[in-house]
């Protein structure tokens, strides 16, 4: 800390420089009060000086009427937001918090670990790239650690940190780390996690967080910050895999038509083939702007190739109808097109999924009524077995069919975590009820139809007949 | 092929802000963003700029002027408007100007109060505004770290903390009910640190009560606060001096405590803020009121 002190007081524009070229990573800390990751992400925040004098004396007043640490100041109270949760001593909801190293900013998803809270944990799980996934040593692997692991795997997170945490309380033993370094890495294989890395920690006196501990000599690898400040979780970008989903079309005059949305996966650049999703239609990229690159006095700065996850407008050769929704792709390799998808679906709602139900599915940037025509199996968050179900309740997570009134270009979710998940919204409350993802897409020819069930009236008989007749460009089917 | 390339910090959380911005233009009928012509404001501006050029943002700038703002940041405003040509509309509780309210009378939750909370309530119900974008950022306040940056508001403006809709990926759920609202947080991920940095990079204008000056100050109900016209009590008035200070946070000159600083560059704030051992909301007397206090007023409406 004090040598980060010093360079910031000594020379704040070579600081500055330096933190010019931070990148980011989103974690996720799975685990309950019991386990300490209130305390753990105390004790990174206010050992990584992002916990103020003043909020730490509001802490310490609440300690006195909340606090469980006695006469220490009650890390876990700098981090629980609502006063509920102060009061009740559990983090309900899903809280975002920020720290920053010289090589990284980071964003904390902190989700509480409470089976009834598995909605709460999916959420946070959907935009981290690290899980932090805290064992009592004292406990070993418990149903809740099961439990974890397979939503940090559901929703493709890569990289697992197993920290394993009051090493304090079984005097630092390397045994009982062992122990449970085997017994997670035979989870992590049924699973399928790819990478996993184990430290030894007491988060209450800060063993292995932030510095080496002298408790641990047997313990070779890097501290907890150390390790997150250093791996490597980039990823390839494959040119290939651009996938753009049209957000806003910008057209402030008649000169100009711009596209505008976030690249999700890949790149591209002036000149590229590019066709348009669901309806195939093809034409070139003519210019690109990149809206970072926009400044005051300059705002029609243009680029000639740009890539994920960067914020872009294109504007194309050909005057072909794009609207909000439609997927831009390179022609060369073109997503399976498809309004029939093999999806896992994770229930958020006190009213249950119900099988033929029309929902609206919001994927990307488009959205579209669906059904979910079939449930495959649920699988039990703890015990990993199926069951045949007729419906979906709260926190349930099931395999299932689901078919869209539209067909959409679609990726499997563990290829892409942007075009291959999605959003359940109820139609009549509004609510999220859900959230899925894509594990398999059906080829054209298998593509089904909507069932619908519904009478329809004379009048609306009529009408179709009607626009049947009278419009035919709107390609309207008979009832 | 490029292969690793990365962004850095700030331009993903840019893109972010930007992609956030779209979809409120794209999926809602009349969104308005607040203007409150402080920092956090001056970077969703900037951003705003961005997303849509060449256009410019398809959106009007709301602020609620509660007639107690620092004198510079009235002029500050209405030079950024003009040079940027965004639309601006500016209300005041018309209520509270026939009661005259005033901090120093009325003290800082009355008017508050009247001159925020209602005064919001009545320019966004005038506006008919179906969403309203603000600068709100999780690092600021503990109820804040747990809001979705698509927050949902009923027909009352009220936000029920208990029952958010669940956030996922970059997919947002924008569905509403006619009269119900969503405020929307582009730059919720950003923290202090990143909004200076920001600036600092980007050059962005802000105003000059940030940086150091030497300016008449008065000692009020624990803090240090400017002496910015004569309607600060003339008592009260007679105790100034002058003293070389800054403001972390920007809003009404009587609620807002000024800091000593010799500080008069950016990279000086900067290093000020990261030498410091204090959080930006410490000024604001708006906060200390009692425990939860924020989650209190967002409960009832204030943003």
């Amino acid at each position: 800390m004090s040598t980060k002190n010093e360079k910031i007081a000594l020379d704040i524009e070579a600081y500055l420089k330096e933190h010019e070229n931070k990148d980011m990573l989103r974690f996720l800390t799975c685990g309950s009060v019991d386990d300490g990751k209130s305390t753990l992400i105390g004790r990174m925040l206010y050992d990584s000086k992002m916990i103020f004098d003043d909020q730490l004396s509001a802490a310490e007043s609440e300690s006195e009427k909340y606090g469980t640490t006695g006469e220490k100041i009650d890390m876990a109270l700098l981090v629980d937001g609502l006063q509920s949760e102060r009061e009740q001593g559990i983090t309900i909801d899903v809280a975002y918090r920020f720290f920053t190293t010289e090589n990284r900013k980071f964003i904390i998803a902190d989700t509480p670990g409470h089976e009834q809270y598995t909605r709460n944990m999916v959420t946070g799980a959907s935009t981290a790239d690290v899980a932090i996934i805290l064992i009592d040593a004292r406990k070993g692997i418990l149903t809740q650690t099961r439990r974890h692991s397979f939503i940090v795997n559901l929703l493709g997170i890569e990289h697992v940190i197993v920290a394993i945490n009051k090493m304090d309380l079984v005097d630092f033993s390397q045994d009982v780390f062992n122990e449970i370094k085997q017994a997670y890495s035979e989870l992590a294989d049924e699973l399928g996690i790819k990478n996993t890395y184990y430290i030894p920690l007491s988060a209450l006196n800060g063993d292995n967080v932030v510095d080496r501990s002298t408790q641990t000599p047997w313990y070779t690898g890097k501290p907890l910050l150390e390790l997150l400040d250093s791996m490597d979780i980039s990823k390839e970008i494959k040119e290939e895999d651009f996938r753009f989903a049209v957000q806003y079309v910008n057209r402030p005059n008649l000169d100009f038509r711009g596209f505008c949305g976030t690249i999700a996966s890949g790149s591209i650049k002036v000149g590229d083939e590019i066709t348009v999703l669901p309806s195939g239609k093809t034409t070139r990229v003519k210019s690109i702007i990149n809206a970072g690159d926009i400044t005051e006095s300059d705002r029609e700065a243009t680029t000639g190739e740009v890539y994920a996850p960067m914020a872009v407008t294109i504007t194309t050769e050909d005057e072909v109808d794009i609207s909000r929704g439609d997927m831009l792709v390179h022609t060369k390799a073109l997503p399976r097109v498809s309004n029939s998808l093999k999806v896992m679906l994770v229930w958020m709602d006190e009213s249950s999924m119900q099988i033929g139900k029309t929902y609206d599915i919001k994927r990307g940037t488009s959205v579209m009524p669906g059904v979910f025509e079939h449930i495959n199996y649920k699988i039990d968050v703890n015990t990993y077995e199926r069951t045949q179900v007729d419906a979906l309740d709260l926190n349930d997570i099931a395999s299932c069919k689901m078919v869209l009134t539209r067909p959409i270009a679609a990726d499997k979710y563990k290829e892409n975590r942007q075009t291959g998940s999605f959003i359940i919204v109820d139609r009549i409350t509004n609510n999220t009820v859900g959230a899925g993802m894509i594990v398999d897409v059906a080829k054209r020819e298998e593509e089904t139809k909507v069932k619908v069930h519904r009478e329809y009236t004379q009048a609306e008989i009529a009408l179709n007949k009607y626009i049947r007749e009278n419009f035919p460009e709107w390609n309207c089917k008979e009832l | 092929m490029i292969t690793k390339e990365k962004l850095t910090h700030l331009k993903q959380l840019e893109a972010e802000s930007i992609h956030i911005l779209r979809e409120v233009a794209a999926e809602f009928s009349n969104p308005v963003m607040m203007y409150s012509v402080g920092k956090d404001s001056s970077v969703m501006l900037h951003i705003a700029m961005k997303a849509f050029a060449p256009a410019k943002p398809p959106f009007k700038f709301l602020h609620v002027d509660t007639l107690w703002k620092f004198h510079e940041m009235i002029e500050f405003r209405d030079n950024r408007a003009k040079e940027l040509g965004f639309d601006l509309v500016v209300h005041s509780n018309p209520e509270g100007i026939a009661m005259d309210i005033s901090p120093f009378k009325h003290g800082s939750k009355v008017h508050t109060d009247i001159m925020k909370t209602e005064a919001l309530k009545q320019a966004l119900t005038q506006g008919g505004y179906d969403a309203v974008i603000g600068g709100a950022r999780r690092d600021e306040e503990k109820s804040r770290a747990k809001e979705r940056i698509f927050s949902f508001r009923d027909k009352q403006h009220r936000w029920d903390p208990k029952n958010q809709r669940p956030e996922l990926w970059n997919v947002y759920n924008t569905a509403i009910q006619k009269g119900e609202s969503v405020r929307v947080f582009p730059i919720s991920n950003w923290t202090e640190l990143d909004v200076w940095q920001y600036i600092y990079l980007e050059g962005i204008p802000i105003p000059s009560l940030y940086f150091a000056k030497e300016r008449p100050v008065v000692e009020y109900e624990g803090t240090k606060i400017l002496v910015d016209d004569d309607r600060m009590p003339k008592e009260l008035r007679d105790t100034a001096k002058m003293e070389m200070v800054r403001f972390r946070t920007l809003g009404c000159y009587p609620l807002t405590g000024a800091i000593n600083s010799t500080a008069s560059t950016l990279p000086e704030i900067i290093k000020e803020m990261l030498l410091s051992t204090s959080s930006e909301r410490e000024g604001r007397l708006i906060d200390k009121d009692q425990i939860g206090s924020m989650e209190k007023k967002k409960i009832e409406g204030y943003f």
